[in-house]
């Protein structure tokens, strides 16, 4: 028997981990579960992958990435998104976001500093926070704002050990993003403080209803902002695992230390199909967006008429709607659901405990997998109003 | 494109509810403008994709792609050909193309001596008709943006955060 150590015994497993294994072994289940695209990756990117395998691009590249990459990613963020990042000194590419957020974290956080996190929010904060030594300090948001972060919340929570906050716009698992104005205020709220912010916007290319505002595009934020972002949701990319930190030229350098000693570099051919990604794929991306926008119209439309109550999602691909009216609590509603008429959403509580009375429910999924499931959710308020 | 149209090429079965409810548009609206679309031929049909390969039945119908080089005539250029052309039933399609021939067909009948015969006796002779060059379609992996030889699954797993 090997002992573990007390920071890794620390993390708690999942407590929904038994739900996710039945939803597994069940049979003709329609999974609205999955928080990534259904569409395959636009062949153009593959097809360079493969060539790149072909033509023995089979190496290691810098720590930093392929240059040519880091170019590339520069070149977007100055054309689509007005922020400037040196690809020399001021970005890495990464194993994805989450290798990122890691990084940054464990690049910026002395044992016992506070990181903030809204809550309900992506799985992975929390923990990595704590693996890091730091203290995640949640902040719960509410369905009645729009589960949106405002100034006075955030003064709430501050201490004298807060270091930074986690910003993740568009939202995983509520959809919330902010307007550019809103996004002002908080920025203003957070100088106050001095605070590193971490934002995470691998869903802004997934934005309906307003133009994304990059957070180191407001005024004066750029030098106190870890901007994250990634291939995964944008171009149906997640298996390959690429994403990428722009940064101050410090903190990158922090990241690139850690990073160079764990992960050496990202795998070359996600990198090359990355490339392909970045330079030509902005129409698959565009046909991807307007199905999804038409599936989320879809889809909170039908839960806000059976009764679900429902904010109108601002961007990436989930739907979080209240379930109160089913008199259940989330487990028992999500356990329901997938007994009783086999659809599988996730409990709002895998997301921290004040998504409790809520599920997510993601659209990425085919038209004709929602019109079923909405059908099928249609039947449960019948069944249990009674 | 109207957005009423995407959906519809994508599934032409999708009601004017489940329209309204992906496009904002009430039902009434949605219905007025298929409406609209049908009358002015914008929409011209709706109907079945087949993978014909799975008929069960004894022959399938062959098909073939056919280069048809014309000399086009004065005033009407290809068109009058064309119409000459197209109005054979064996006709599937037909195509007016740059390059070394002109017009692209798909021809299909029951059998090889169908199709052939149908271009010895039918199309060959015709006059402006310079030459014609035939491909019989041998398999379809993929037509109107459908793929046919193997259903798409789902590979994800049934639950990830």
């Amino acid at each position: 028997m090997i002992e573990i150590s007390q920071l890794a015994s620390t993390i708690q497993p999942s407590g929904i981990r038994k739900f996710f294994d039945l939803v597994v072994g069940m049979k003709d289940v329609i999974s609205l579960g999955v928080g990534e695209p259904d569409f395959d990756t636009p062949w153009n990117v593959c097809e360079s992958a493969i060539h790149s395998i072909e033509q023995g691009f089979t190496s290691y590249t810098s720590n930093k990435g392929l240059k040519e990459l880091r170019v590339a990613i520069s070149h977007h963020l100055r054309h689509e998104h007005k922020i400037e990042y040196d690809p020399e000194s001021e970005m890495l590419i990464t194993v994805g976001v989450s290798e990122a957020f890691d990084l940054a974290i464990r690049a910026i956080i002395n044992p016992g500093d506070e990181v903030i996190i809204p809550e309900p929010s992506f799985v992975a904060y929390g923990p990595v926070v704590t693996l890091a030594g730091g203290t995640p300090v949640f902040i719960k948001t509410e369905a009645a704002n729009g589960y949106k972060l405002s100034p006075e919340m955030i003064g709430k929570a501050c201490t004298k050990k807060t270091k930074a906050i986690l910003i993740n716009y568009p939202a995983n698992p509520t959809g919330t993003s902010y307007t550019k104005r809103e996004l002002e205020q908080l920025n203003n709220a957070l100088k106050k403080h001095d605070l590193t912010v971490i934002t995470d916007e691998v869903y802004c290319a997934l934005s309906y209803d307003m133009p994304h505002t990059p957070w180191p595009a407001l005024n004066g934020a750029k030098s106190k902002c870890i901007y994250l972002n990634g291939f995964s949701k944008a171009y149906a990319m997640t298996g390959w695992r690429v994403g990428y930190a722009a940064a101050p030229s410090e903190v990158i350098d922090a990241m690139t230390k850690i990073h160079q000693y764990t992960m050496m570099c990202v795998s070359t051919m996600g990198q090359i199909a990355a490339l392909e990604a970045i330079q030509n794929g902005q129409k698959a991306v565009q046909l991807m967006v307007d199905e999804y926008k038409r599936r989320r119209q879809f889809v909170i439309t039908s839960l806000n008429e059976m009764g679900f109550e429902c904010n109108m999602p601002e961007g990436a691909f989930y739907a979080f709607p209240s379930i109160k009216a089913s008199g259940m609590d989330s487990a028992e509603f999500a356990n329901y659901l997938l007994q009783e008429e086999k659809v599988a959403v996730v409990p709002g509580t895998a997301f921290g405990p004040s998504g409790e009375g809520y599920i997510r429910i993601s659209y990425a999924s085919s038209m004709e997998n929602l019109k079923e499931a909405m059908l099928r959710m249609g039947k449960v308020l019948k069944k249990t109003k009674k | 494109m109207d957005e009423i149209l995407t959906i519809l090429e994508k599934d032409a079965r999708t009601t004017p509810e489940e329209i309204s409810r992906m496009t904002k548009k009430s039902v009434a609206d949605v219905k007025k403008a298929i409406k609209k679309f049908e009358q002015s031929g914008l929409i011209v049909k709706y109907k079945a994709i087949l993978n014909k390969e799975l008929v069960k039945e004894e022959s399938h119908p062959v098909r073939a792609l056919i280069e048809v080089k014309i000399a086009p005539q004065k005033d009407v250029g290809f068109d009058n050909m064309a119409e000459r052309i197209y109005k054979f039933h064996e006709v599937v399609s037909c195509h007016l193309v740059s390059g070394t021939y002109d017009l692209l067909l798909v021809v299909e009948g029951k059998d090889l001596q169908t199709v052939a015969r149908f271009v010895a006796e039918k199309l060959s002779p015709m006059e402006n008709v310079r030459g014609t060059v035939t491909h019989f379609l041998l398999k379809t992996y993929k037509e109107d943006h459908d793929i046919l030889v193997k259903p798409e699954k789902d590979k994800r797993i049934a639950i990830i955060l």
